[in-house]
Order: C-alpha cells, then sequence, then structure tokens
C-alpha cells in the first residue's frame, strides 16, 4: 500500500509549521493580555476622577493595543484551522474531546472580545462612560477566558484526562467534561501563562515610558504610566515565580521526562541537585545513555528533589530511569520503555482482533474480552508506534536552555520592576534640560532592554512547554508521525514558505507602525 | 434528549453559523466594491470604516463556525480541512491579510502603502465569498476523499494510518472544475455584494456618499446575476439525483430527486426556503423602489440567514449524506456516521444554550455603535481605521 505511506519529512514540516505559526501567534498575545490590564486600570483610574489626563493615557494604551491586536487575529486564524489542515488523523481521534474547548472558546470568549473591542474603540462619543469602561475590560476578560480555554485544550494534550478509548468509532471520546476543563495541568498553565503575559505587557509600558523619559517627551505621562506598570509587574512578576515553581512540580508529576531533559539529568536519584548551567552543545543530543552528567556541572543542592517532590531528599527520575524502568516512593513501578512498547503493541493488535471479530460478527464476550485487553494497555497505546529508545527523549539542548532563559528572565523582570520604584519614587520630575542622575537613566535604558527580552522569555517559556513534550502530540497515547494529515512534504512545505514571508512582511510592518505611534506619543 | 435529537441539533447549529456567516460576509462584498464605488478619498475611507466596524464578527464567526464544526463532526473537519488542503488554505490566507489590512491601512509607517492593503481588501472580498460558497457547492457535488476508519491504526508499518485522505493530488483545488460550484460560489459572491450594497446605503450618511443612485446600479447588477446564477443551482440541485442514506444499514446510494425530496417530505423547509427568498427580494426590491427606506439591509439580512440554512438543511437532514464523496460512495459523510460522541453533543448543548446571551449583547453593542449614520466628521475626529 504505497499510496498510503507517509514520509517522515512530512510530519518534520507539519511540526515545523505549527511551530513557526504558534510563535508567531505567541508574539501578540502576551501583549493583548498585559496591555488590557493597563488600559483597565487608566480607564478606571479616568472614570472615577474624570480627569482628562487618565482619559487620553488609556486612549494611548488602546491604540497600540490595536495595532498588536490585529495580528493577534490574524494569526490566530490560522492555528485554529492547521489541527485540520496538517494533524486531520489527530483530529479525528481526538476531536471528540479536542474540539469542545475550541468551540466554547469561539461562543464564550471571541465573540465577547470582539464585539467590545469595536464598542471600546468606536464607543467614545457614542456610549455612557460607565458602558465603555465596562467595554474595556470585557475585551480583556474576552481574551483571557479566550486563553483559557485554549490552554485547557494544549494540557489536555500534555496531560490526557476524562477520556476513554472507544474501540468501535476507533477514537477516543470524553468522558468528564469537568476533568478536561479543570485538570490541574490546565490550572496551572493558564495561571502561569496569564501571568507571564501580565508581565510582558508591564514590561512594554515601563520600557515605552522609559523611552519617553530618556528623550524627555511627554513627561508626566511618561512617569505615571511607568509608576502604574511597575506596580502592577511587580505584583504579577511576583506571583509568576510561584506558579512557574508550581508549574514545574506538576511537570514532575505528569511529564518526568520533560523535567529530566529541561534539567539535562541523565542518571537520577534522591538528594538531586537544581542545575544553574552546564557545558550542552546546543546543536547536538548530548550522550545521556553513557554520561551521568554534562560537563561543567554548577548546581544547588536539593534544589532540584525539592523542585520536583516538595521535599530536599525526593526521589527524581533521570532519563535513563524513565527508559529503564524505576519505582516511586509509594512503592509503584513506572515500566521500562521495552514493557511500555510492548504493552501499546499488545493494545494495537487488540484492537486489531477486534475490529476483524467486530466485522464477522463475533460473539459479546468475546469482544468483550478484547475490549477489556484494549482498555488495560491503553496508556501506553502511543508506544505500540516507537521503534527505538532514542525517540521517546525530546531534544535536550532546547529544553535545557530555554528552561534557564525563562526563569532567569523571570529573576531579572522582578530586579527591574524594584529597581524601577526604588529610582523613580522621588518628586515628579521637572521639564527643562537639567541632567537626571545616572542611576535613573540606567535604570530606564534597563527597562528598554527588557522589551524584547520580554518576548524571548516568554517564547523560550513555551519551547520548553511543547519541545519537551516531543515526541508526543498527546502524552504517551499518539507520537507526532501517527497525527499528521496525508498531504505531500511539498505541500507542507510550500505552506510553511508562504507563512515564513507573508508573517514576517506583516511583522515588519506592524513594528514600524508601532514605533511611528509610539513616536507621536499620546495627545494630551 | 436522545443521541438522534442531539446529531440533528448540531446540524442545525452548524448550518445556522454558516448562515450567518454568508451573510455577515456583507463586509467583503463592500470592500469589493471599494475602488468601483468609492470614487474619492474621503467615499473610500468611509467604505472603509464602515465595514471596519464589523469585520471582527465576520471573523469570529468563520472561526466560531470551525470550531463548531470540529467539535461535534470531527471526521468532517479532520477529511475536509486535511483534504481539501489548498482550498482551505487560500481561504485562510485572504482572511489573515484581510484582518490586518484595516489596522495597517491608514496607519503611518505601513510600509507598503494604503491602496496595497486596500487591494487585498478586495482580494478577500472577491476570494472570501466565492471560495466558501464553492466549499459549501461540495456538499451536494461531493468531494474526492476516502475514509477508512479502523483500518489505519493497525498497519503494519508506521506509514498505514491515515484515516481520511484525499484521493487525487489536487487537494482540493479540483473543486473549482467543477462548474455547479463555481455557479454557487459566484451567486454567494453577488450576494455578499447586494448585502453590502445595501449595508453602505443604510450606515454611510447620504451627504458625505452623494447620491444613492451610485448604489442602485451595482446592486441591481449584482441582484440580476444572483438570481440567475441561484436559480440556476437550485434548479440543478431539485433535478439531480442525491445522495441518500439507509437508516437501517447506513448503506449510501444515490437516490433521484433526492434534495427535492427532502423539500417535500420536509416541508415547514420549504415553507422557510420560500419565505427566505422573499425576504431577501424584498429586501433589495423595496430598497431600490423607496430610497429613503433604510431597513433593506436587515430584512435581506434575515431573508439570507434563513435560506441558506435550509439549503444547508437540505444536505444532511432526512437521511442524507451531507458530505458525499465520488471516489468513493461508503466514504461519505452522514449525520450518523461522523458525528462527536452522545457525551460530547450533550456537553456542547449545554453551552449553546449561552448562545442567545451572547446574541443579546452583540445586538446592544452593535446598536450603540450604529444608532447614527457615519459621518465624515467622526472618522476624521475620532478613533479610526
Ligand atoms: C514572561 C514570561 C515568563 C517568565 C518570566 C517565566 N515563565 Fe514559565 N512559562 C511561560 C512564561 C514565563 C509561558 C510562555 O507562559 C509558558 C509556556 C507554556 C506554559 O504553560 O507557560 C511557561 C512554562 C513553564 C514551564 C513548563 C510548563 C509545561 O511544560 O507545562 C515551567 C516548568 C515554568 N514555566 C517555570 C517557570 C519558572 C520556575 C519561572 C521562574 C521565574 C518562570 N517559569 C518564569
Ligand atoms: C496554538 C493554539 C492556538 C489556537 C488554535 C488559537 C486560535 C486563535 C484564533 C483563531 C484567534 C483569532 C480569534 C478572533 O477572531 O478574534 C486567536 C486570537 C487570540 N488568541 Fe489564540 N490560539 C492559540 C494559542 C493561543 C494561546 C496559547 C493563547 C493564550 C494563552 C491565545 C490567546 C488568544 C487571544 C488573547 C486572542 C485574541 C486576539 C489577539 O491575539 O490579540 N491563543 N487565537
Ligand atoms: C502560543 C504559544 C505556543 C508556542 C510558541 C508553541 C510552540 C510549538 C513548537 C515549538 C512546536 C514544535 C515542537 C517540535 O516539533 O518539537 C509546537 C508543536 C505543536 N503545538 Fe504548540 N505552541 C504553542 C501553543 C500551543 C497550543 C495552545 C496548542 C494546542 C492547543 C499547541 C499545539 C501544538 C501541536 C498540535 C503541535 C504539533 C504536534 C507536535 O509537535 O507535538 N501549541 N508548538
Amino acid at each position: 500500500m504505497n499510496l498510503l505511506s507517509i514520509d517522515m519529512t512530512m510530519v518534520d514540516w507539519a511540526r515545523a509549521q505549527f511551530a513557526l505559526t504558534a510563535i508567531y501567534h505567541w508574539l501578540f498575545v502576551p501583549l493583548t493580555l498585559g496591555l488590557a490590564v493597563v488600559m483597565g486600570i487608566m480607564e478606571t483610574l479616568y472614570y472615577r476622577t474624570g480627569s482628562e489626563f487618565w482619559r487620553q493615557a488609556a486612549k494611548y494604551w488602546q491604540r497600540l493595543f490595536g495595532i498588536n491586536f490585529a495580528m493577534g487575529v490574524a494569526t490566530g486564524i490560522i492555528l485554529e484551522f492547521e489541527f485540520g489542515t496538517n494533524w486531520s488523523n489527530y483530529s479525528y481521534l481526538v476531536g471528540d474531546i479536542f474540539g469542545a474547548p475550541l468551540a466554547i472558546e469561539g461562543i464564550v470568549a471571541f465573540f465577547m472580545e470582539s464585539t467590545f473591542v469595536a464598542v471600546m474603540f468606536f464607543g467614545w462619543n457614542k456610549v455612557s462612560k460607565g458602558f465603555h469602561l465596562a467595554s474595556t475590560w470585557l475585551t480583556g476578560l474576552g481574551a483571557t477566558i479566550s486563553a483559557w480555554w485554549i490552554l485547557v485544550a494544549n494540557s489536555w494534550m500534555q496531560h490526557p484526562v476524562g477520556q476513554e478509548f472507544n474501540p468501535d468509532t476507533v477514537r477516543n471520546e470524553m468522558t468528564s467534561f469537568l476533568d478536561v476543563a479543570l485538570s490541574p495541568v490546565a490550572v496551572d498553565k493558564f495561571v502561569h501563562t496569564v501571568l507571564s503575559a501580565w508581565v510582558l505587557g508591564a514590561v512594554f509600558v515601563v520600557g515605552v515610558s522609559s523611552w519617553y523619559l530618556l528623550k524627555h517627551r511627554h513627561l508626566e505621562f511618561a512617569q505615571k504610566s511607568l509608576k502604574v506598570g511597575a506596580i502592577f509587574g511587580l505584583i504579577a512578576s511576583a506571583l509568576l515565580m510561584f506558579s512557574g515553581h508550581h508549574s514545574a512540580y506538576t511537570v514532575a508529576q505528569t511529564q518526568p521526562m520533560k523535567l529530566a531533559a529541561m534539567e539535562a539529568l541523565y542518571k537520577g536519584g534522591n538528594d538531586q541537585p537544581l542545575t544553574i548551567i552546564a557545558a550542552i552543545n546546543p546543536f547536538q543530543q548530548p550522550d545521556y545513555e553513557t554520561t551521568d552528567e554534562p560537563p561543567l556541572k554548577l548546581a544547588v543542592p536539593y534544589a532540584l528533589s525539592f523542585l520536583a517532590t516538595n521535599d530536599f531528599q525526593g526521589y527524581v527520575p533521570g532519563i535513563r530511569d524513565i527508559l529503564d524502568g524505576y519505582t516511586r516512593k509509594d512503592g509503584t513501578r513506572e515500566p521500562s520503555l521495552d514493557e511500555k512498547i510492548e504493552r501499546g503493541q499488545c493494545a494495537i493488535t487488540a484492537l486489531q482482533h477486534y475490529r476483524k471479530a467486530k466485522r464477522e460478527g463475533a460473539p459479546e464476550e468475546f469482544l468483550a474480552e478484547l475490549t477489556a485487553e484494549i482498555k488495560a494497555n491503553m496508556p501506553y497505546f502511543g508506544y505500540g508506534y516507537v521503534k527505538d529508545r532514542s525517540q521517546v527523549v525530546p531534544y535536550i539542548p532546547v529544553c535545557f536552555y530555554a528552561f534557564r532563559v525563562m526563569v532567569g528572565g523571570g529573576c531579572l523582570f522582578v530586579l527591574l520592576f524594584i529597581l524601577l520604584l526604588w529610582t523613580h519614587s522621588a518628586a515628579p520630575l521637572e521639564g527643562g534640560n537639567k541632567p537626571r542622575p545616572f542611576k535613573e537613566r540606567f535604570v530606564e535604558g534597563l527597562a528598554l532592554a527588557c522589551i524584547p527580552i520580554a518576548y524571548i522569555v516568554s517564547e523560550a517559556g513555551w519551547l520548553v512547554a511543547e519541545f519537551g513534550r516531543q515526541p508526543w502530540t498527546i502524552q504517551d497515547m499518539l507520537p507526532t508521525w501517527v497525527g499528521v494529515s496525508q498531504l505531500g512534504s511539498s505541500a507542507v512545505m510550500l505552506t510553511f514558505c508562504l507563512f515564513l514571508i507573508l508573517f514576517t512582511t506583516l511583522l515588519a510592518v506592524e513594528i514600524s507602525i508601532m514605533c511611528k505611534a509610539i513616536k507621536k506619543g499620546p495627545q494630551l | 434528549m436522545t443521541y438522534l435529537f442531539l446529531q440533528h441539533y448540531w446540524c442545525f447549529i452548524v448550518a445556522l453559523l454558516a448562515a450567518i456567516l454568508v451573510f455577515l460576509m456583507f463586509v467583503q462584498g463592500a470592500n469589493s466594491l471599494i475602488f468601483s464605488l468609492g470614487r474619492t478619498e474621503d467615499e473610500r475611507r468611509l467604505i472603509v470604516n464602515s465595514t471596519g466596524r464589523k469585520w471582527e464578527f465576520t471573523f469570529t464567526t468563520l472561526v466560531t463556525f470551525g470550531g463548531a464544526f470540529f467539535a461535534s463532526y470531527p471526521l468532517f473537519y479532520s477529511t475536509s480541512f486535511g483534504g481539501a488542503y489548498w482550498l482551505w488554505m487560500i481561504i485562510l490566507f485572504s482572511f489573515v491579510l484581510q484582518a490586518v489590512s484595516y489596522e495597517f491601512q491608514s496607519k503611518l509607517g505601513n510600509l507598503l502603502g494604503a491602496n496595497t492593503f486596500r487591494c487585498l481588501l478586495v482580494l478577500n472580498g472577491i476570494l472570501g465569498p466565492l471560495l466558501l460558497g464553492g466549499a459549501v457547492a461540495t456538499f451536494f457535488t461531493g468531494s474526492n476523499f476516502i475514509v477508512e476508519r479502523g483500518v489505519p491504526l493497525m498497519g503494519e508499518q508506521e506509514g498505514t494510518i491515515i484515516t481520511s485522505r484525499w484521493a487525487n493530488a489536487s487537494h482540493g483545488l479540483d473543486a473549482l472544475l467543477n462548474p455547479w460550484n463555481l455557479v454557487l460560489g459566484l451567486a454567494v459572491f453577488f450576494l455578499a455584494r447586494i448585502l453590502g450594497c445595501l449595508y453602505i446605503h443604510k450606515q454611510v450618511d447620504e451627504q458625505a456618499f452623494g447620491q444613492h443612485d451610485r448604489i442602485i446600479q451595482p446592486l441591481w447588477r449584482s441582484t440580476i446575476l444572483f438570481l440567475g446564477l441561484f436559480l440556476a443551482f437550485l434548479g440543478h440541485i431539485l433535478t439531480t439525483e442525491g445522495y441518500a442514506v439507509d437508516p437501517e444499514t447506513g448503506v449510501i446510494f444515490m437516490e433521484p430527486y433526492k434534495y427535492l425530496h427532502n423539500l417535500i417530505e420536509m416541508w415547514p423547509l420549504l415553507v422557510m426556503l420560500l419565505i427566505g427568498v422573499v425576504f431577501v427580494l424584498y429586501g433589495i426590491c423595496y430598497s431600490i423602489w423607496e430610497k429613503r427606506w433604510k431597513r433593506g439591509f436587515w430584512v435581506a439580512g434575515f431573508g439570507t440567514v434563513v435560506t441558506v440554512t435550509i439549503l444547508l438543511l437540505l444536505t444532511v437532514w432526512n437521511h442524507t449524506a451531507y458530505y458525499p464523496s465520488t471516489a468513493d460512495l461508503q466514504s461519505s459523510l452522514t449525520m450518523q456516521n461522523s458525528s462527536s460522541s452522545e457525551f460530547t453533543l450533550r456537553t456542547m448543548f449545554y453551552v449553546s444554550l449561552l448562545v442567545p446571551f451572547v446574541l443579546a449583547y452583540i445586538v446592544y453593542a452593535w446598536h450603540a455603535i450604529d444608532k447614527k449614520p457615519l459621518t465624515l466628521d467622526e472618522i476624521n475626529n475620532d478613533h479610526a481605521y
């Protein structure tokens, strides 16, 4: 059956295309979520004080929001349909569960967002102050609810719950909506992701304000915006640290291989230290089979055990332990890769027999027996498609470095907001050209430099999450190469290039417009 | 609520969303006329800004339509999107371009110039309705795919794992070779133009836009073309054979006059269809006749939603295969062989009860923004595209 065979490169192009479009989409989403709060706060200040200053400040940030928003919407639509176009087998196998959050996202979130965003932009002179304020907040609420549902969908892929395989329809079907919608992974992901978006928004606000201060323009506006941004940012980034810690804990419970890759932990054990940095070649999968740890490893003693198990002595499995099987603290055993592969193949064979028996009208008891066998081995179904040890180990360098970029960024931003509040809490600046202390200008420069860093940090977080779950599109159930559509690799390669050109051009336009709008400043 | 009821219900919801999408494509219709209807820069800005307050609804409806179809009929989602790859990709590309064009076209620093982005709006204004209309026509005319459930997951090699696949290499572009798909595509395009004209007529200030007569001409022309194409398509499907399902065995077979039979057997749909068509015609004709009457947009829009919903229901209710396969008849998708599980449909049913609330605030917000016609004054002095 030559017609049916898929070339591996097709999978790679499909993955590359999903990664490209998701990365582009994520350039715009966090600013949407972050600015929504900032402009909401400013418009609330206008509502409470009636001061024209806050009205113009809110309008200014809304203008920037609008430019960014358009790109978020444009890049989002591709993602939604890409599940069908590029991952059609996946869409069939899990659509019964995965489709629901996407549909709910459209019905409850996107409509809220798109309705009220129009009132926010065009309603200043048409609706009452109160209704306008409500619209601004509802726009942000809609965006945040949309984040909730898409992250529910994503979390379900990381940790499939509330579902069961149905051998008659040959797909996974939902058994509990609440388990899907409120899975602990989803809660963690939502809290962490939204907080991270707030931090990015706050960095953007203080960065732009600092630029005005450095340039001696719009001083009052810049100072007040900077203060709002820095306070908001400090609160968000402090919370973000806690939720990041909790995310890591959850990853340790649900996706130990991801944690091992993030930490480049080849051989685990008790009392594990947390690596700060180590010399890993970024362009090559390290040799985790024969070495015990990466060279030049600098680490904090016991910290990894604490992070992963909430216990300084806790046991953390490394990559080899996971491949070879290990015993958990509660005495249960995690099977080795070979056992998992065997059980996966068992499930596949049983399914095969089931389909055949069903077609031939076999007796109920026989079918029930096969169903039981399928069910028992279903948790390892995806392993039935695995041929080789190296296939189930994610690409370590990306996970390792991206994780460090993210955590490092998180610490940097906390420091930035503290410094800003410390240096800029004095009496308001006067106009004129009096030179300002170096200390202030230095922190402002740092804030400006942090804008691009915030984007890199935020994308790095997703790289950890998405690379770390390779090769699974759905953890333990569906490897990437079983999920794709049957398309030629040339078709996907072509659309990949088209998206690359299109999105890059649009990004250039967007940045140019954004810079012009910032240069023009608020209309005070 | 039985499983069967839920399946019918979700067909209805998806058909309704598609129909609302067709109605909301007045945005595309009006955009396709930016350069021919708008003679001066001010007029063009008025057109762009009047649709610019609504394009998000069209876009969001498209997204929600996709999501709802995915959740309720995942096998359709995977078969059609994964199979007719190029058709959908072109549609998506044109919508991506549209989404940014509004925001970018009049801004300082847009690098490519206002007219580039307006041309992209025109492009989307033509391709969007045309191709979506063509895609809808395949519900009647069939597509070239094969579904093999069960077989896929079990192959010896990693390769044999595809549930559905396109049977030819053109991946959806073949739909454009069937003239009937083009007929419906063009009909939808002209319908979008009609609605676009009626919207501009209602929403753009008369003084700013010169003469009402300017709108009449494209309205007339589009109406005649639309009627010709639409009636031809309707005549075709009512006389041709259709894809029927045997409710007992699930076997699919060709039945002469299937869609005509559906209309007669489900006679309330026939009544609704006639009502819908009358509303569309009344909305257009009375607008032309009585120039100060501004409700034509709503009347024709309501008629559009009803008509399209009924047309789509004809392809699925009453034991009909809604996504027929021309490559392998038994691969055709029906309401029952492609839906989500009962549990999922029921859960989604409860979610869909929120829709009236969503509609209520949309109506309220729309009304608040559109109370007065759009004037030049407004786009010069307030937030505008
Ligand atoms: C400004 C952005 C930002 C910052 C400063 C941080 N994160 Fe983060 N992180 C994200 C932005 C992000 C993200 C983009 O939102 C991710 C990607 C996927 C997700 O759920 O959130 C993420 C994922 C993510 C994951 C993987 C979750 C998974 O795979 O499911 C872990 C373990 C952490 N984070 C931990 C941390 C820790 C310990 C931080 C310490 C300060 C931290 N993050 C700061
Ligand atoms: C990779 C999977 C994703 C898909 C399929 C997806 C889908 C979409 C779609 C279709 C839109 C446009 C909707 C409209 O008409 O307004 C959109 C916009 C949006 N998405 Fe995503 N999205 C994805 C990832 C994310 C993530 C991870 C988040 C948040 C954590 C997010 C948050 C948003 C928000 C806030 C918007 C509003 C518009 C904007 O971005 O400015 N999306 N998304
Ligand atoms: C918006 C932030 C996101 C970013 C930056 C991102 C990034 C990536 C990257 C880098 C890959 C490729 C991984 C690899 O090939 O090694 C990927 C794959 C994928 N992601 Fe995401 N992702 C995001 C959000 C999401 C969400 C919210 C979903 C689902 C709802 C999702 C679903 C997928 C799927 C289906 C694939 C392809 C299959 C796979 O490689 O496992 N992504 N993403």
